[in-house]
């Protein structure tokens, strides 16, 4: 008898729940953290993926049926969108493909400091307000006139017009509204794609991951004050740092808890950077980074929902922190951090994931990327709790390394 | 005072820093003294970071200081006055392009500044051609090709062709360097060698110049 797409689904997603809740599967369940990699796979140049979006779904589509995971990576994020839309906002913050960078090379972050060492504190007063007036000024060159708005506390009389309305008459700033919904019209056009394509991917049996995405607050903090920013904070204004990472906290739970309700998917997505080990002692992890760290990943948990921490770079002097997650809640996807260690240290605690090294799905021998594999599976996938998957996202990947990967663990990863 | 300042940087408190090389100057220190004084600091903090008492932020405030010293001091300095280090080895530092990570880069040329290694650091997203124009203008003994993505690995194998090309490849070592740079990723770029920390970046450089 035939199996159908909704009980593949029910299979996967079993396989899945499984690993997370630390029990053993029917076998090891795979993600495919795949980044670009559609893009290689069909032979499209990374800059298409922002310009042609038709053409990029089509292209995930094609690589999630045909390599078939039982989880597969959200096509976009909030900096990976449609390209029209970076254009008609003068985006600052990312170079994409072919803006910037060369048209095969994946977004990254410019780093600056868009709220000054000297500004914490007009920050605080009133996020909101230096978010539209300042921030977005600065981030967006499209909105640079923003900045002429009058302050946004002006409109709590209710008598607009003398303020807002006639600011927005201003040339420049009529320009910039403009600019702002012809941005929203091609992210709400590429938003709909998405979730066109990730509807068409369930009713063929594949869950994605995620369905919505959150920072640790200094992860938050870096972002906005830049890492080095951030640094010298730790130095120079201590108790404004810890004061910032307060006043994020609550956007970094209440966004991740909305879109999740939106989306009707629970894992959420965080990525974890500046907190990993070289890039900050461990006192000043202890002191910054994991208090609000912890407290969204318990507040995420708590609202019923499953994070799934990509911790990049390597974590391997935090692991036992780690313990202080809820059992069988959370899936640690880990990069350069020992695995087999983790496994050790807070394998009764999450499902962990991950490692497998890109460079090996890059350059590797089919017996390298195997005896890896094998590795993994036999002393991290041990009693279950364990999902294979990539260090980091595909994004230059070769597809039938990939493929060669996928199809041992389908078949050595089998519980018996 | 001299103890006090290269303390104070070491230590990284960094008002009593700049007070302290104020006073020396104040005092008639020569200002080759001041900046020598904060070299053996510099010293202290990458022994520091070695030992792995130091990270980063550290690294990033120390950095912060000595260039906030040099803007106090250099103006005092007559433009005769020698420099040190004619006999250093000579560094060529830059991200690939195509790549925008600089930390790691930043790291490996603190660590090799702070050894005696003179670091001509050429930034980020670096063309190719830039590489080659510097090398020739340059004349390094080691090039140090820095990548955190993986597009960096094609972009290091262009660079190093075209050292290659440009007939500069037997002037120079190459040495790789980034996130997930390892064994499979040099012999793919064609280059001399890969380190995996700063440290190991300044034994490469002290071995090919003969200096350990």
């Amino acid at each position: 008898m035939d199996i159908t797409p909704e009980q593949l689904y029910q299979e996967r997603m079993k396989r899945v729940e499984d690993a997370i809740q630390l029990r053993v599967p029917d076998r090891v369940p795979f993600f495919l953290f795949s980044g670009y990699l559609p893009c290689r796979y069909v032979g499209m140049p990374l800059q298409q993926a922002h310009y042609d979006s038709a053409k990029y779904f089509a292209a995930c589509k094609k690589l999630t049926v045909d390599l078939a995971p039982d989880l597969y990576f959200n096509a976009g994020s909030p900096v990976k969108t449609a390209g029209a839309a970076l254009d008609a906002l003068g985006m600052k913050q990312i170079r994409w493909p072919g803006h910037g960078i060369p048209a095969n090379s994946p977004f990254q972050f410019v780093e600056d400091e868009y709220l000054r060492a000297d500004e914490v504190d007009a920050f605080l007063e009133d996020p909101s307000d230096f978010t539209v007036r300042s921030y977005l000024p600065r981030v967006y060159g499209a909105l640079e006139s923003f900045s002429m708005l009058p302050p946004l506390n002006w409109m709590m009389m209710g008598y607009i017009t003398t303020g807002l309305a006639a600011a927005i008459t201003i040339p420049a700033v009529a320009e910039a509204l403009e600019a702002l919904a012809a941005a929203g019209r091609e992210a709400a056009a590429w938003a709909a794609g998405e979730a066109a394509l990730d509807q068409e991917l369930a009713a063929l049996g594949f869950p994605v991951l995620a369905g919505s995405g959150t920072f640790a607050p200094m992860d938050f903090v870096g972002i906005i004050r830049s890492s080095k920013g951030m640094m010298l904070d730790m130095y120079r204004q201590p108790d404004k740092l810890l004061a910032l990472i307060d006043k994020l906290l609550p956007t970094t739970i209440d966004t991740a808890l909305a879109l999740a309700e939106m989306s009707h998917n629970p894992r959420v997505f965080m990525a974890i950077n500046r907190g990993a080990d070289g890039l900050m002692s461990l006192q000043q992890f202890e002191k910054f980074y994991w208090p609000g760290f912890k407290q969204v990943v318990l507040a995420v948990v708590d609202a019923g929902l499953t994070p799934v921490i990509h911790f990049q770079g390597c974590f391997d002097t935090r692991l036992e922190y780690f313990t202080e997650f809820p059992r069988g809640k959370v899936i640690g996807l880990f990069d350069r951090t020992d695995i087999f260690r983790a496994k050790e240290i807070v394998g009764d605690t999450m499902c962990i994931a991950g490692n497998m090294p890109l460079t090996l799905l890059r350059a590797g021998t089919p017996e390298e990327i195997k005896d890896y594999a094998r590795r993994l599976i036999n002393i991290v996938g041990k009693d279950g709790g364990f999902i294979m998957s990539s260090n980091t996202v595909l994004d230059d990947a070769d597809p039938e390394r990939v493929r060669i990967w996928m199809d041992f663990t389908r078949e050595y990863g089998v519980y018996r | 005072m001299n103890y006090l300042l290269v303390d104070a940087i070491a230590d990284m408190r960094e008002q009593e820093a700049l007070a302290a090389v104020q006073e020396l100057l104040v005092s008639g220190t020569d200002p080759m003294t001041v900046l020598a004084l904060c070299r053996d600091a510099m010293t202290i903090v990458g022994e520091r970071f070695e030992s792995g008492e130091y990270f980063l932020p550290e690294l990033v405030l120390a950095g912060e200081m000595l260039s906030q010293i040099a803007d106090i001091v250099k103006p005092r300095i007559q433009s005769d006055a020698t420099t040190e280090g004619l006999q250093s080895p000579k560094v060529l530092l830059g991200t690939v392009q195509g790549d925008l990570h600089d930390i790691g880069k930043n790291i490996v040329g603190f660590m090799l500044d702070v050894n005696g290694i003179d670091v001509h650091d050429l930034g980020v997203d670096v063309p190719v051609e830039r590489f080659v124009e510097a090398i020739e203008k340059e004349k390094p003994d080691v090039v140090g090709l820095s990548g955190f993505l993986t597009v960096a690995f094609e972009a290091m194998k262009e660079t190093v062709e075209a050292i290659e090309k440009a007939g500069l490849r037997n002037q120079v070592k190459i040495m790789i360097g980034g996130g997930m740079v390892d064994e499979h990723i040099r012999a793919y770029t064609g280059a001399d060698a890969y380190g995996r920390d700063a440290m190991a970046a300044v034994s490469l450089v002290e071995k090919w110049s003969g200096k350990d």
